[in-house]
């Protein structure tokens, strides 16, 4: 699969922009359906899988859990800022639970994987490709996009909404610390009350687009780092690009969904 | 007694937007020969060979594997074409996440039922055979340019195919080593019996190996025959191809 490549140094025109972006989206589309095509074709790589879903939740963990417990902690705080004056503090915990649960948790998360996942894949399969392993593995008889591709998007689609669980514990702990250190709330009260507020359409419409957000952050990894030409060169352009071009997919992708929720 | 011919090229012809790189070349490969593709840096050597398990895919013409158009096979046939014929690239393209050990268990894991033990014997007999039993171990990163090429000649081989396309298998390499390689290269054609189609530009390589030459001049098929017949020819872009190469190797 061939695309139009920016050249390093060369400004392009907004005609080769365009034409650049549209056979971008039609790449990506073709890469989704070579992943479907391949994914219940056996041999099943699950050994590969699994060892990417270790491999991205271990590269992932730290920086979203420094990500989750501050976002808890200033978002009750926040809302402790607004709420205090109108003596209302004890909507709290159920406003927190539900913006983190239907919104700052998936998204949030799902940025910081794109960041360091698909910048990642884009990285080792744009390596592979130019040092010609890509080539190397074709020639011998091994389907790469099945050895490479298939697991690497699997595991990242499952990993992320695991992921996203995760973050929601720590922030809702990051919350609580807040409102204890205004308030000195009670941390049964605290709890009660934040499942009171919260029903199972705020937990669906907060999952389910977790599972499309791994999935784009792996097909557009992959995308990026398969299609890679033009040297060293061309790797830093396909990190950079896999990460921008995920970001964007995944906002696009929220906005989507949020509003087919509210439907 | 007469040979098979085990590859035909028709009339290919590949370009590149306004270059072409291969200009209607036609030949055949012999079952068990030795054939080197000479030619100038451009001229579609490496665009040949990467055709030929169409990693490339050509504008125009045919690519027989025994009868059967590599170029218009179904992706399954494909497969199964590709396990029969080898490619030593020209940087060794070894896996660099793994090492030297699971490089050659790799394609043995994938595309055969052995188990873990015929496998391992299969690695330190073919380890043996390009003589760096000791790097089993090692990462590629750790590997002289040497080694890697002859880890990438071993990762080739242990598939057992029937044939193998070498590109520039001598290039970046000392005299000394390229010798070896060279060497080496011909002592594993005799052993297994293989056919082989090398793209170089070293004579020495070519002294060594070949059993037929064939040059390229700007994308088209200039001359075949055997090396010693070639290097005699009252031509002009064959004698300083040749006086290039050899003061290339005194320097």
């Amino acid at each position: 699969m061939k695309t139009p490549q920016l050249i390093y140094g060369k400004r392009l025109t907004g005609e080769e922009k365009l034409y650049n972006f549209f056979a971008m989206l039609g790449g990506i589309t073709v890469f989704i359906v070579e992943y479907f095509k391949y994914f219940f074709i056996p041999p099943y790589e699950i050994e590969e899988t699994k060892k990417h879903m270790a491999d991205f939740g271990m590269k992932t963990l730290p920086i979203v859990s420094t990500m989750g417990i501050i976002i808890g902690f200033v978002m009750a705080l926040q809302s402790y800022f607004v709420l205090e004056p109108l003596g209302a503090t004890d909507f709290i915990p159920g406003s927190l639970g539900i913006s983190i649960l239907r919104e700052f948790a998936p998204i949030l998360t799902a940025l910081l994987f794109a960041g360091r996942v698909s910048s990642g894949i884009g990285a080792e399969l744009g390596s592979m490709r130019v040092t010609e392993q890509i080539d190397a593995m074709e020639v011998s008889g091994i389907n790469p996009f099945k050895f490479l591709v298939v697991p690497r998007v699997t595991a990242s689609t499952l990993i992320l909404p695991l992921l996203t669980v995760y973050v929601i514990f720590i922030s809702v702990i990051g919350g609580y610390l807040a409102t204890f250190l205004q308030e000195q709330m009670n941390i049964t009260y605290y709890f009660n009350s934040m499942i009171s507020y919260i029903d199972m359409n705020d937990i669906l419409q907060g999952m389910i687009k977790t599972f499309f957000f791994g999935f784009m952050v792996g097909i557009v990894g992959s995308y990026k780092g398969f299609t890679t030409e033009g040297g060293t060169v061309g790797v830093g352009l396909s990190t950079t690009s896999a990460v921008v071009t995920s970001s964007l997919l995944i906002i696009f992708i929220d906005m989507i969904m949020v509003k087919l929720g509210m439907m | 007694m007469a040979r098979n011919k085990i590859i035909r090229i028709e009339n290919l012809t590949k370009s590149f937007g306004e270059k072409k790189v291969l200009d209607d070349v036609s030949f055949d490969v012999l079952e068990g020969e030795n054939l080197i593709v000479f030619g100038r840096s451009g001229t579609g050597k490496s665009v040949l060979l990467k055709s030929i398990v169409r990693l490339l895919k050509p504008d125009a013409g045919a690519i027989f594997f025994e009868d059967e158009n590599i170029l218009t096979m179904k992706e399954k046939k494909l497969l199964e074409t590709r396990k029969q014929i080898g490619f030593l690239f020209q940087s060794g393209a070894l896996y660099d996440s793994m090492s030297v050990r699971d490089n050659l268990a790799f394609p043995l894991r994938k595309l055969t039922k052995l188990p873990a033990e015929k496998i391992n014997d299969k690695i330190e007999k073919t380890l043996e055979l390009v003589d760096l039993s000791e790097a089993i171990d090692k990462m590629p990163a750790e590997l002289s340019g040497g080694m890697r090429k002859r880890i990438g000649l071993a990762r080739t081989i242990i598939t057992e195919p029937r044939v193998i396309l070498y590109d520039e298998p001598t290039t970046g390499l000392d005299p000394i080593t390229s010798k070896e390689i060279s060497s080496l290269i011909l002592s594993l054609q005799r052993k297994l019996k293989t056919t082989s189609i090398v793209v170089t530009h070293d004579l020495i390589c070519a002294q060594i190996i070949s059993d037929r030459v064939i040059f390229l001049k700007e994308g088209k098929l200039y001359i075949e025959g055997k090396l010693e017949t070639i290097k005699e020819k009252d031509d002009k872009f064959i004698k300083n191809f040749f006086s290039n190469e050899i003061l290339t190797e005194a320097e």
